[in-house]
């Protein structure tokens, strides 16, 4: 399942058939994965997926029972996590209450026994990499804002010079606005600082926008690694297609003539068969919004269907339009410039071109 | 947020005096005052009353306070011993507890707290009895002193009616009101918090030393705050499991009032064990922030 580490990119972390049990309940299930070194990789699924006990696992705060984590070709399975080069942003944070900011940033080089003065200058050396005053050094830590104790909690995570961080959805309590310029200077500062950071989110939104590889996780299993644009464009399944959003999904199925059918229209249905799919007998088409389009009088494309639009909504820069087309909805969006005028109740053509369609297992 | 009240509806002289709120506590205001402060008022009165006699509110001298502040009366030896105890208890209740709470709170998680209640089922037994009970197991010929002669080893070491006995029962009396509050505070330790600390590279001891232990502080110190206090007045343990050996503080005063009938006398003292004890109490909770504590300021 997981891609191949490219020549130039060695692994840093590798997961081999890592499993899960908690009684009879598998969390997580058989999971191979190799992290590159340097890489922002994030797990994205949803709720009650596996992500967050996957990630304990690699922290060390919980042990596999069965199959290796290896970091830098080390077994880590019996390594507690005070030992391990790893550290976890908690989703709490996990700030300690009693201590003010610098105390937070410098607990691990206390552990570690750096002498006082040498703290400090570290201390407020991270306080610049993630962007906080050095006046916040002395401030008792829960008089911090959301978006200040997460940068404290970067830092902290930052002193330890763990070779990889991992971060457990800490973008999820904060407010939308801060939370997308947060993003965006997690991205900065994993640039800034080379380190591998693993990420933990049920938001793709938040995984696209930060990540160069994106694993989906679904009941324990790690359904897909690929980059943004991959998961994007090539969703293995149903699954991870509307993971990625709103889709139209039209199932076809074989006839005995050889025609791939739907019920949702009347003619055979023009699909572009990949190559692994080759022998299906039942395939699922998935057609995003945005590769859905209004078919002209004297236009044509691969599949039309004729409908009447119920409703249309604007979608900022976009607009998408609910078509319906016998028993069923479609979902087609276009950019604002080319919105239809007075589209209520009008009947009209909706279409997509074969290639335009991500054909999916059925 | 309040709206005025509307002119037409007459105000009464009571309902402009009391709020809402003041009316609703006087119930337990009433039950305060008669239950809680007349008592106190009686016996400080009591104690500027003249010597052997019941003239409360009718004389007044300092004779009562005087005798005890003489240098030849011996009381002084009680309140030692009593705030000797008091001290010993905390400290080794502390420890004692400090790990069963611990544990509960690891086995337990958030029941654990409940789970710490069930030790205070032994005070539903009379302190008294619990306290006999004791003693029949350690005295001579008893339980333990039998069971080691029966199992011929040297027996007839006389353990009971000493120092360390009452000790014994007075760590074995407040054992439940140092394990919830030391509880409590554990349980408000986050796990998360614990975790990120293993995470960060500490080991079990600096994880005690920089997290639990800060963060449970407001739990233990209440715990010792109110052992104390209990310890301070604490009398059966000395009678019973002391046998009268040590005559603690709250003894004397038991003393004056039941056996000299010498009731100013016993509530000076009271008054002094009071004042050293609220005092006491007072600093310690000024130096207990919870609130920084809690980091919550």
């Amino acid at each position: 399942m997981s891609a191949a580490p490219t020549s130039q990119q060695k692994p840093i972390l590798q997961l081999v058939g890592v499993r899960k049990t908690f009684g009879d309940f598998t969390a997580v299930d058989d999971i191979d994965l190799d992290v590159r070194e340097g890489e922002f990789l994030t797990i994205v699924g949803p709720s009650g997926s596996g992500k967050t006990t996957l990630l304990r696992m690699l922290a060390g705060l919980e042990k596999p029972s069965e199959g290796w984590i290896t970091l830098a070709g080390e077994n880590l399975n019996d390594v507690p996590p005070n030992r391990r080069p790893t550290c976890l942003v908690f989703q709490s944070l996990a700030l300690f209450p009693h201590k003010t900011v610098g105390e937070n940033i410098e607990f691990p080089l206390k552990v570690k026994g750096v002498a006082a003065a040498a703290r400090k200058e570290r201390a407020l050396e991270l306080m610049r990499v993630v962007r906080l005053p050095e006046s916040y050094y002395a401030k008792n830590v829960m008089k911090c804002s959301g978006g200040e104790r997460q940068r404290v909690a970067i830092a902290r995570a930052l002193a330890y010079d763990p070779a990889v961080l991992f971060f457990d959805e800490p973008l999820s309590a904060i407010d939308y606005k801060l939370k997308k310029i947060l993003e965006k200077e997690l991205k900065d500062l994993h640039k800034e600082t080379g380190k591998t950071f693993i990420y933990i989110t049920h938001s793709l939104e938040e995984a696209m926008v930060m990540s160069d590889r994106i694993g989906v996780m679904r009941t324990g299993r790690l359904v897909q690694v690929g980059t943004p644009e991959e998961i994007y464009a090539r969703p293995v399944d149903r699954f991870v297609s509307e993971f990625v959003g709103e889709v139209n999904v039209v199932a076809v199925e074989k006839g005995a003539d050889g025609a791939w059918r739907s019920p949702d229209l009347s003619g055979p249905v023009a699909l572009a068969l990949p190559e692994a799919l080759a022998e299906a007998e039942r395939v699922e088409l998935v057609i995003r919004p945005e590769y859905m389009r209004f078919v002209a009088e004297g236009e044509r494309a691969d599949n039309v269907l004729e409908g009447v639009v119920y409703n249309e909504y604007s979608l900022g820069s976009r607009v998408q339009y609910q078509v319906r087309c016998g028993e069923r909805v479609v979902l087609v969006e276009l950019s604002r410039s080319k919105a239809l005028a007075a589209s209520v109740d009008r009947t009209v053509r909706v279409g997509w071109d074969a290639a335009d369609a991500i054909v999916v297992g059925g | 947020m309040s709206e005025p009240a509307p002119a037409a509806l007459p105000v009464t002289a009571g309902e402009r005096a009391l709020s809402l709120g003041a009316k609703c506590s006087l119930p337990v205001a009433v039950l305060l005052a008669l239950g809680f402060a007349a008592p106190l008022v009686a016996i400080f009165a009591f104690s500027f009353a003249t010597p052997r006699s019941f003239d409360v509110f009718r004389s007044f001298t300092l004779a009562n306070y005087a005798t005890l502040f003489d240098p030849s009366n011996t009381v002084w030896l009680s309140f030692a011993w009593s705030i000797g105890f008091a001290f010993a208890t905390v400290a080794l209740l502390a420890v004692v507890a400090y790990p069963i709470a611990f544990g509960l709170d690891r086995v337990f998680g958030r029941a654990a707290s409940a789970m710490s209640l069930l030790f205070v089922f032994p005070l539903f037994v009379s302190e008294n009895v619990r306290l006999y009970g004791w003693t029949l197991f350690f005295i001579k010929n008893g339980v333990l002193d039998g069971t080691a002669k029966a199992l011929a080893l040297a027996g007839g070491t006389d353990v009971l009616y000493s120092p360390g006995m009452i000790l014994f029962g007075m760590v074995y009396t407040y054992l439940p009101f140092m394990l919830f509050p030391i509880t409590l505070g554990l349980a408000m330790v986050p796990r998360d918090i614990v975790d990120a600390a293993r995470d960060l590279g500490a080991g079990r001891l600096t994880i005690w030393r920089e997290i639990e232990l800060p963060l449970a502080m407001p739990g233990i110190l209440i715990g010792m705050l109110l052992t104390f206090v209990l310890g301070i007045g604490a009398v059966a343990e000395a009678k019973i499991l002391g046998g009268q050996s040590v005559i603690v503080i709250s003894h004397d005063i038991e003393i004056a009032f039941t056996y000299s009938q010498n009731w100013p006398l016993g509530s000076a003292l009271a008054v002094i064990v009071s004042v050293f004890v609220g005092a006491l109490t007072l600093w310690g909770l000024s130096r207990l922030d919870l609130d920084r504590l809690l980091g919550r300021r």
